[in-house]
């Protein structure tokens, strides 16, 4: 009873102390949302414990956090090991290639008003498909290991960046190649030094869709075959032992991992596309 | 209608190539078959062989429809073998989680756009969860759920249900927002009160992204579904029969729950976008 | 007289839309000589921005001839005969301004040592030059247009095409980008062609005012100013400055009439 009372207390004074933020003048500095936005992550931990705790929730049904982080500390060079094998083998190699061949496809049937209008529909639908679908026929083609798993991410990352890829290239307008016709440039150099740069912020677009696909793609094709490591063939077995502490661990894993893809990504494309206009309205 | 002849080259050379593929791929498998029994083979004897194998790496596109024929058509719809039967089950609770997501996405819109609290609070969280790879907690749901009694379409609707929830949040609190300065200044000079601002002007404005949001929010229910039909045990809807399939090397199913997946998909995301055109329509906002 | 720059003899340029052709241009005779500056004035849809793409070979004439420093335009193109202003100044933003003054340079080949030095010379020819670090969206309109102008200028083209180069920008800016245009014209010696739909504009810049009207775009009048070479900006209160302006709106007037 003590651990709901408290808990209860707690939520009522980060509520209280949220709403004093949000309506004072601290909730324009990014300090005073970086607070609030903590705060609410903060009870919602320890809403989750007290819950669990008080209500003597069965840790198979739900472990509370406490558990979670001591099975994350403990299990370190587990989470590693999985996290190599799924996220940086996996996930990443397959992100790689999958971006660099949509981005390659583009630029190639860029030339082709043909091409891109047959390929666009097409790879519009197929960016709309459940492709993750493919993973146990991939599996089976290139072998259990981290191979197949890359396979399935380059094709699920591929339609979403070209799409986005050719839209990108779509983009400049008649003015800027007039231009760029009027200096007499060839199209390499109109591609190099005009479209491929205008097109970056709906590259990057498409590359950070790709991010989030990637890593769903490799943890759900371990669920169809893998070696005896990996974040989604951890979270298979564990389930099967009802072990749910390490099954949230490995969550707690694919977030941050997934987040800091995202962000690295963000940070590079803050870098490169400085100029946009929804880039200057952040900074 | 540009676009028709394009698109149908561009199918027409992915048939071509899915077949080269085929033979390419499967011609092993004859070329042993036929070393082990000390037969020579022409070329057109491998090629036919390719096609027509019955655990081909590849099957051709003409095995997989024949299956489709087969298992849609052919089968009565309530048996266990129809593909129907299969689709109806990951269709049902495809929708099922998408009703859910939708609804508890909009009405979080709606709170994260009245409520400064709610907005600092649960935005930063709600854009966060869209980088992180929430399907991985699929299996640990069903399991969950099923430990505590509940089975059956729920624990898939749940999941496709909270896959489908946060592209609407997002989606939704954008266009929201969508109305510029100066319409809002137009309200409050008609001294309108929040409920008029909001059924007049917010609403109305916000249509165009919610539909975009609910187009992606479709596909990832039905992805969800799917990813939540994998854990063992599962024996109906088309994720089940992909895992079937890979269990016993039967490809020629899993490619036929495919294309039924990607019909579905298809058919899903269709349906959304004509009621967008029906409403917009409606609206006099079709672009 | 020294040979012309620019000679169009029954220039005409046809469109074929889907309801009948379209006579962009038809029967356009015109010569330009070296060091004039020739505004092109008229409704919108008289051909004149067409005009000027044909000249810039970024369209086609359908009949007559036209030639460019003697030669056919896309031959004077690759010569770099002219630099071209557009309308909108389309500086590339994740350039800074000398980085976008030095893209024609890159693109022609120039090597590096040079571009630099014509950067800064060209910057410094529409006084820019404190602002070669600055990306384009830091800046006011006026000053990225005069950016776009140093672009054209830098690779030293005889003859600047100018297509409505100022109309986007408000009465004051416009006034005083005017005045230094002016003056640059007589520091440099080029060639200008230049399209305009405001008269007051036309008669303050140019020394032959082309007044052009629509279906089918052709020119109705050709006017050679008598005003002298150096134009302070009261000339524009003068009577012959007067007199000039009230002749280009009698032609605007008569080539409309007909037409409807």
């Amino acid at each position: 009873m003590s651990w709901l009372l408290a808990a209860a207390v707690v939520w009522a004074g980060c509520t209280w102390a949220a709403l004093r933020i949000a309506r004072g003048p601290l909730s324009r500095r990014r300090a005073g949302q970086v607070a609030v936005a903590a705060l609410f992550g903060a009870t919602v931990l320890v809403l989750w414990e007290g819950v669990v705790r008080g209500l003597a929730v069965s840790p198979v049904i739900l472990p509370p956090p406490s558990a979670i982080a001591a099975t994350f500390a403990g299990a370190l060079p587990v989470l590693w090991g999985d996290f190599v094998q799924t996220i940086l083998k996996g996930a990443l190699s397959g992100w790689a290639i999958g971006c660099g061949a949509a981005v390659a496809t583009a630029i190639a049937i860029d030339r082709s008003d043909f091409l891109k209008r047959g390929l666009l529909p097409v790879g519009s639908f197929m960016a709309a498909l459940p492709i993750v679908g493919v993973a146990p026929i991939l599996v089976m083609w290139f072998g259990f290991d981290w191979q197949s798993k890359a396979a399935v991410v380059v094709v699920m990352v591929y339609f979403p960046v070209l799409v986005n890829a050719v839209a990108g290239l779509g983009q400049t307008d008649r003015l800027a190649c007039d231009q760029m016709a009027t200096w007499g440039a060839s199209w390499a150099q109109g591609l190099w030094k005009l479209r491929l740069p205008a097109a970056l912020p709906f590259i990057f677009n498409g590359l950070k869709i790709a991010s989030t696909l990637a890593l769903i793609g490799a943890i759900v094709a371990e669920f169809f075959g893998s070696p005896t490591r990996g974040m989604g063939f951890r979270i298979s077995t564990e389930v099967g032992r009802l072990a749910l502490d390490m099954v949230w661990a490995e969550i707690w894993v694919a977030a941050l991992a997934g987040s800091g893809f995202y962000g690295a990504l963000a940070l590079i494309e803050r870098a490169l596309t400085f100029w946009h206009p929804a880039q200057r309205a952040r900074g | 209608m540009r676009h028709v002849l394009p698109v149908l080259a561009v199918v027409a050379a992915i048939i071509v190539a899915w077949y080269g593929a085929a033979a390419w791929m499967n011609s092993q498998w004859t070329l042993d078959q036929a070393a082990r029994e000390g037969r020579e083979l022409t070329i057109v004897d491998i090629v036919n062989d390719t096609m027509v194998q019955e655990r081909p790496k590849l099957p051709a596109p003409h095995q997989v429809g024949a299956e489709l024929w087969k298992t849609v058509v052919a089968t009565r719809p309530g048996s266990k073998r129809s593909l129907l039967w299969h689709g109806w089950v990951t269709l049902s609770a495809t929708a099922a989680g998408f009703g859910i997501g939708t609804v508890a996405g909009l009405l979080l819109a709606v709170g994260i756009v009245h409520s400064r609290a709610m907005d600092l609070s649960v935005m930063p969280w709600a854009v966060a969860s869209q980088t992180i790879p929430v399907l991985a907690i699929a299996p640990m749901v069903i399991v969950v759920l099923n430990s505590v009694g509940v089975s059956g379409l729920l624990p898939k609707a749940v999941i496709a249900g909270w896959l489908s929830f946060f592209p609407v949040v997002v989606g939704m609190v954008k266009g929201l927002r969508a109305p510029e300065p100066m319409q809002l200044d137009q309200m409050a000079t008609w001294n309108a009160s929040r409920g008029q601002l909001f059924w007049k002007l917010r609403l109305p404005a916000s249509m165009p992204w919610l539909f975009a949001s609910l187009k992606v929010a479709v596909a990832a229910a039905l992805v969800g579904t799917i990813v939540g039909e994998l854990p063992a045990g599962a024996t109906s809807g088309l994720g089940a029969r992909l895992l079937s399939g890979s269990y016993y090397g039967q490809t020629v199913q899993i490619w036929a729950a495919l294309v039924a997946a990607a019909v579905l998909a298809a058919g899903l995301v269709a349906l959304v976008a004509a009621t967008e055109r029906l409403v917009l329509g409606r609206m006099g906002m079709r672009r | 007289m020294s040979a012309p720059v620019i000679e169009a003899r029954r220039l005409g340029l046809t469109f074929h839309a889907a309801d009948g052709p379209v006579h962009a241009l038809k029967d356009v005779d015109l010569t330009i000589g070296p060091g004039e500056f020739v505004s092109f004035i008229g409704p919108s849809g008289c051909g004149k921005t067409t005009f000027l793409r044909c000249v810039a070979a970024l369209e086609q004439p359908t009949e007559g001839t036209l030639s460019v420093n003697g030669v056919p335009p896309d031959e004077a193109r690759r010569r770099r005969a002219y630099g071209y202003v557009f309308q909108a100044a389309g500086l590339y933003p994740w350039r800074t301004i000398a980085g976008n003054v030095r893209l024609p340079l890159e693109i022609m080949g120039f090597p590096r040592a040079e571009r630099a030095e014509r950067v800064r010379r060209v910057l410094e020819l529409v006084e820019l030059q404190g602002f070669a670090s600055k990306f384009p969206w830091q800046l006011s309109g006026g000053m990225q247009q005069r950016a776009s102008i140093a672009r054209a200028l830098a690779f030293d083209a005889e003859i600047l095409l100018m297509d409505e180069p100022f109309g986007a920008l408000d009465e004051i800016v416009r006034d005083r980008l005017n005045e230094e245009l002016l003056k640059l014209w007589a520091r440099t010696g080029k060639t200008i062609g230049f399209v305009t739909h405001s008269i007051p504009e036309a008669v303050y810049l140019s020394t032959k005012i082309v007044v052009m009207s629509p279906r089918p775009g052709r020119i109705t009048d050709v006017i050679d100013s008598p005003l002298p070479r150096e134009r302070p900006l009261e000339i524009r209160d003068s009577p012959e400055f007067i007199a000039i302006a009230h002749r280009v709106r009698e032609g605007l007037r008569a080539g409309h009439g007909d037409a409807v």
